[in-house]
């Protein structure tokens, strides 16, 4: 398993206009497979129209403890892209003017930002936010004692966390996001359980997210946290509320695996072959901005790894313009068809 | 003309049979369809069934298909292992018992 970024790798692949290209070319330019938009068009959805901005999705960073082999955002220790505080700021005055719902922080691994806990903070008293959400990918709670109380943090802002665990088993995970990362991401889990985080009789919300560790789709998402909720009941006593199922998009760090396995074009069909017009109409891009660390705007958080920021000129959080933002074109490509296959992806799990 | 008979890319083809005979071919896949959903066994337990008559029918394209399934649906290599040595003793089993018609004819036609 790789220990560095494609950007510290420098491959072609960091780049993201060769991304853009390779996802525009080969299968899709010789018409073995009809392009995203051709898809919409012959389904009669011309394109993907914003809907009411219910999340706003701020990446404060690329830095993370882990490399795993699917990152979309190539975050590893050797990113260290981090929000500033103008940035920040930023966020919170737009987060107050208006009247944002849903606050969603990812990375990265957002805990690691030295301001990160200000921020939450900052969030929960100064803005009428009603929900923080943090990605956090488990393991960071156990990596440093300055993170151990993370759980407890969590609880004293009530923040809904979403972890990532590939599977409840130790083989899956570990060959997706690293050795040992199973066994440390169990005992987060434990902790989180400790302050209440997953209990039936709190209200501190704690939801997994399963993504496929290879190059196929997720199951039924309410399946699979049967499962889940059997498995790691049984086996470690661990309770959590809901999994959330998200298919692997074809960029960074999983394009990479795609090509180099051999699996580019085989599950750029499956994707293809399993295009749900339902899911397509509440894609997460209808109801989310995402923020980059240097504050400009994306449709969501592969685009802005593809650097496709919004369109319509005005694009940084200084910025932010509501009602422009409301009638802005949707950018899409070929990596959208990741989030229209079968039952649907977004961060809040399937969509259809 | 490709040289073998089975081709990966012809299991993409699959639903195309219902060019040919619309009717049937559509019967087929409701049939199909539904055949697979949760019911009394679960579509997990179904899939792993699916995945022991694959090799029992030695059908490269349902062995793919259903190896997909498999993960898909959160099954694991051993659970996998463990169906196609079911369908594989079935298999054998079945050619082996006939070792008794074997037996009652020997004994026929013996003095």
């Amino acid at each position: 398993m790789t220990k560095k970024s494609l950007k510290a790798r420098a491959s072609k692949l960091s780049d993201t206009q060769h991304q853009l290209d390779y996802l525009s070319n080969g299968i899709f330019k010789d018409g073995s497979l009809p392009t995203f938009k051709e898809k919409l068009t012959h389904y009669g959805l011309a394109e993907i129209q914003p809907k009411k901005l219910s999340i706003l999705q701020i990446n404060i960073g690329y830095m993370c403890n882990q490399v795993c082999a699917h990152c979309h955002v190539d975050a590893g220790p050797d990113r260290k892209e981090m929000m500033d505080q103008v940035t920040l700021e930023a966020c919170l005055k737009v987060m107050r003017e208006n009247q944002v719902e849903t606050v969603d922080l990812t990375g990265g691994a957002p805990e690691m930002h030295p301001q990160f806990r200000w921020f939450v903070a900052q969030i929960r008293s100064t803005t009428t936010v009603k929900e923080i959400i943090v990605r956090s990918n488990l393991t960071i709670i156990m990596a440093n004692k300055k993170y151990h109380d993370l759980p407890t943090f969590f609880k004293n802002n009530n923040v809904h966390v979403i972890s990532s665990l590939p599977f409840y088993k130790r083989n899956k995970t570990d060959r997706q996001r690293g050795s040992g990362v199973f066994d440390q991401s169990i005992a987060a889990l434990n902790k989180l359980n400790e302050v209440g985080y997953g209990k039936s009789d709190t209200a501190l919300e704690l939801d997994l997210v399963y993504n496929p560790s290879g190059a196929f789709l997720p199951g039924d998402q309410a399946a699979l946290e049967s499962d889940f909720k059997q498995a790691l009941k049984e086996d470690f006593d661990i309770d959590f509320n809901q999994l959330f199922t998200i298919t692997n998009l074809p960029i960074s760090r999983f394009l990479d695996y795609l090509i180099a396995s051999e699996n580019y074009e085989e599950y750029m069909h499956t994707l293809v072959d399993a295009f749900n017009p339902s899911a397509a109409q509440n894609v997460m891009c209808t109801n989310t901005l995402s923020v980059s660390w240097e504050g400009y705007l994306y449709d969501c958080d592969f685009n802005q790894m593809l650097g496709l920021k919004v369109k319509g000129g005005k694009d940084h959080i200084r910025d932010f313009n509501l009602e422009t933002l409301q009638k802005r074109e949707i950018q899409l490509s070929q990596h959208c068809y990741g989030c229209t296959a079968g039952a649907g992806s977004s961060c809040q799990g399937s969509i259809a | 003309m490709k040289k073998s008979y089975y081709q990966p890319e012809d299991l993409k083809k699959f639903s195309a049979i219902t060019e040919w005979n619309e009717t049937l071919g559509k019967k087929f896949f409701d049939y199909y369809a539904e055949v697979f959903k949760d019911g009394h066994l679960s579509a997990r337990e179904k899939s792993l069934i699916a995945l022991a008559v694959s090799h029992v029918v030695q059908c490269p394209y349902c062995i793919d298909a259903y190896t997909k399934d498999g993960l898909e649906k959160g099954i694991e290599k051993e659970e996998m292992m463990e169906a196609v040595h079911v369908g594989a003793a079935i298999k054998s089993g079945a050619a082996l018992v006939h070792g008794v018609q074997m037996m009652n004819r020997h004994d026929q036609l013996s003095m």
